[in-house]
């Protein structure tokens, strides 16, 4: 088993080496969820109640440069806003504030026939690809609808086209006709990364892809995006809040909370040496093989809503190590060592 | 020697479908000691929740449990089969000295009632005692498993929690009327790492107090390493490899235990292949005799069609394999 690996598969030196294009840049992006102040609430409103509208502020400020060929992992608990952004980064969400650039050039500015080209060149995989998938569809349809729709083949290539998808992703050409309740969970993670691919996509965002599998499964997927990403020459956006699998496929990782990226740095930087608190206690929390019977000393709390978040720094109520000025200042996120981003009052101190 | 809390013997259920029987748990056999965790690990169907609704007595047509013994003994010393109960004894025992945490909190509380109303409700079945002292008993259970403020929380609807907070009050509810075993079905998969650390810290705290024994089932080794004290390996409806969670993980005996571990990225050069185990795992209904590993095992050979027996590695380590992995080999492994 170990010998079919030589350490020329290593995928991070077979890959082209990152260049310098920037392929998509979110620059100072903000979403923001707003509940209006509906009938009811305004006319409570007019005799005196003050009901304002709720606003979650889900991505608050990110800057995020993804070149061509990199890997780029997003981490963070739930609620802190990562899929939210990797559905901006996808072109799913609108943005609330700040701009979305795609080979250096505004999506909000160009023509409407160039961004469906950009549309189509950034594609999204979804956690569970059971319930992204329309269960009365059959596999044929599923991955071939959207290439055929768009032009990319013509309908009369269709089953051929699918068929080589099929065994792109490691799977059996003969399934065509099968709907998606009758394969198992890795086989409906495959069908989702094959319709993702159908289009011909430069950019793949995986929000949690790996996460509902089993282990062995997950090994099994997570070496189809690595083969992937070597025949294809793709960039991915891996949305996972899983530290190991993070930590294995990405080249630079994306740490966020509250909102807010907190930390971001080259992989193996961050896992040798986190800067932030928060990221420090997240690696501390990810259980291991390699240590037995131990004892967990959690961080405290839970992540706050978004609803109200604390002010200054998000992390403060949690953090071991808060002070005064954490309370009442927002840390900028600044880099404070060649390619390392973090947001920390503690990096001024010192 | 004191007896151990549970001690399940040739346990088999089997669902009885129309295409055949399948024998979703064959043959297992363990034991937990008072105090002590013990992981239950495998992938979906290998029959590791089958084995705790089992136990639980929760199996509904067309499955059925076929045989085996299933002991519990209590913290007075009495014991009795499990399996020999009718469904009102069993329905003394259920919630009262062996609880049951599911991984879904949403689905184990009721939506429409209050937390008191649903807590005070499970002591009062198996206790007669007054409102007042059950929920006395409830607010104790909430501070023990970490909530601030019991009072108000109890007043609370399910709805109103997080899913850490949500699965802290199933925690809660499991140890209302102190068990003596508790068995959790992956009840921290679906959480942060940061939640299921809090929760790893307040299971392990109340093992230790308590002196309840625990059953952990899951598929994620990494959490029974740093939770357990023993481990069971299962693999279509067998336990494979069975011992002390430092013996197992440190040199893993069956082919199955060594390549699922492999498997894991932090076992793996970063940007490398994983090294994954190839084929999925079998379906239970028409399994063939022998090891049912073998189609995807490195080492298998034409003797793996013969059923393979238990061996003893090295003391209660135990591996159900013809050509187990050889400790000398585990060198590679870090």
């Amino acid at each position: 088993m170990n010998a079919s690996f030589t350490p020329q598969d290593n995928f991070f030196r077979a890959a082209t080496p990152a260049d310098d294009t920037c392929l998509l840049e979110l620059d100072g992006v903000s979403k923001r969820f707003v509940k209006s102040v509906d009938f009811a609430a305004k006319a409570a409103n007019f005799f005196g109640a003050r009901n304002r509208p709720e606003v979650v502020h889900a991505v608050d400020n990110v800057t995020l440069k993804i070149a061509r060929g990199e890997v780029v992992g997003l981490v963070g608990e739930s609620g802190c806003g990562k899929s939210t952004l990797g559905r901006m980064a996808a072109g799913l969400h609108t943005l609330s504030e700040g701009r979305r650039l795609w080979k250096n050039n505004d999506v909000a500015l160009i023509s409407s026939a160039e961004k469906r080209r950009t549309q189509l060149s950034a594609q999204m995989i979804f956690q569970d690809p059971y319930a992204s998938v329309n269960p009365r569809m059959r596999v044929q349809d599923i991955i071939g609808e959207a290439p055929v729709v768009h032009g990319i083949v013509p309908s009369s290539a269709q089953k051929n086209y699918v068929e080589e998808l099929l065994v792109l992703v490691g799977m059996d050409p003969t399934v065509l006709r099968r709907f998606p309740h009758q394969f198992s969970g890795g086989q409906r993670a495959r069908i989702g990364i094959a319709r993702a691919l159908a289009v011909r996509p430069e950019f793949l965002i995986c929000d949690e892809s790996v996460a509902a599998l089993d282990v062995s499964i997950q090994a099994q997927v997570l070496n189809l995006f690595i083969r992937l990403r070597q025949e294809l020459n793709l960039t991915y956006l891996f949305i996972s809040h899983d530290l190991g699998v993070v930590r294995h496929i990405s080249d630079r990782v994306v740490i966020m909370y509250l909102g807010r990226v907190v930390e971001s740095a080259r992989s193996e930087d961050i896992f040798a040496s986190p800067n932030h608190p928060y990221t420090q206690a997240l690696l501390a929390e990810a259980p291991t093989m390699d240590v037995v019977k131990r004892h967990y000393i959690p961080i405290k709390g839970e992540i706050p809503s978004p609803l109200n978040p604390p002010p200054g720094c998000h992390f403060h109520p949690r953090c071991p190590q808060a002070f005064k000025r954490c309370m009442d200042e927002k840390p900028a996120l600044w880099e404070i060592a060649p390619g390392r981003m973090s947001a920390c009052h503690l990096n001024d101190v010192q | 020697m004191e007896q151990a809390t549970l001690q399940v013997e040739g346990l088999q259920t089997s669902f009885f479908t129309r295409n055949g029987e399948a024998k979703a748990v064959n043959d297992v056999s363990f034991s937990v000691a008072r105090g002590q965790i013990m992981g239950l690990v495998g992938e979906s169907g290998s029959g590791k929740s089958m084995t705790g609704y089992s136990i639980m007595g929760l199996i509904d047509k067309p499955g059925k449990v076929i045989g085996g013994k299933i002991i519990l003994t209590g913290r007075d010393g009495s014991s009795r089969d499990l399996r020999s109960l009718d469904a009102g004894a069993m329905r003394d025992i259920r919630g009262n000295r062996v609880a049951m945490i599911f991984q879904d909190p949403m689905m184990s509380l009721n939506p429409v009632l209050r937390i008191d109303t649903q807590m005070i409700e499970a002591i009062k079945a198996h206790d007669n005692v007054s409102t007042s002292q059950a929920r006395e008993r409830t607010r104790q259970a909430l501070i023990q498993v970490g909530i601030a403020s019991p009072d108000e929380r109890l007043l609370a609807y399910p709805h109103q929690f997080s899913g850490g907070m949500r699965q802290r009050i199933a925690i809660a509810c499991a140890l209302l009327n102190k068990p003596d075993l508790i068995i959790a079905d992956e009840p921290t998969t679906a959480l942060d790492v940061t939640i299921q650390g809090q929760i790893l810290f307040e299971i392990q705290r109340l093992c230790k107090e308590s002196g309840t024994a625990l059953i952990w089932i899951t598929h994620d080794l990494s959490v029974v390493a740093g939770l357990a004290d023993t481990v069971c390996v299962m693999y279509a409806g067998k336990i494979v490899e069975s011992g002390s969670v430092a013996e197992v993980l440190k040199s893993p005996s069956h082919p199955y235990t060594a390549a699922l571990m492999n498997s894991a990225p932090d076992r793996n050069r970063r940007g490398d292949f994983l090294k994954q185990i190839p084929g999925a795992t079998p379906s239970l209904v028409n399994l063939q005799p022998g090891c049912a590993f073998k189609e995807r095992c490195i080492s298998s050979s034409n003797e793996c069609s013969q059923p393979p027996s238990s061996r003893i590695v090295v003391g209660n380590h135990i591996v159900r394999c013809i050509h187990p992995v050889s400790p000398f080999s585990q060198g590679l492994i870090q």
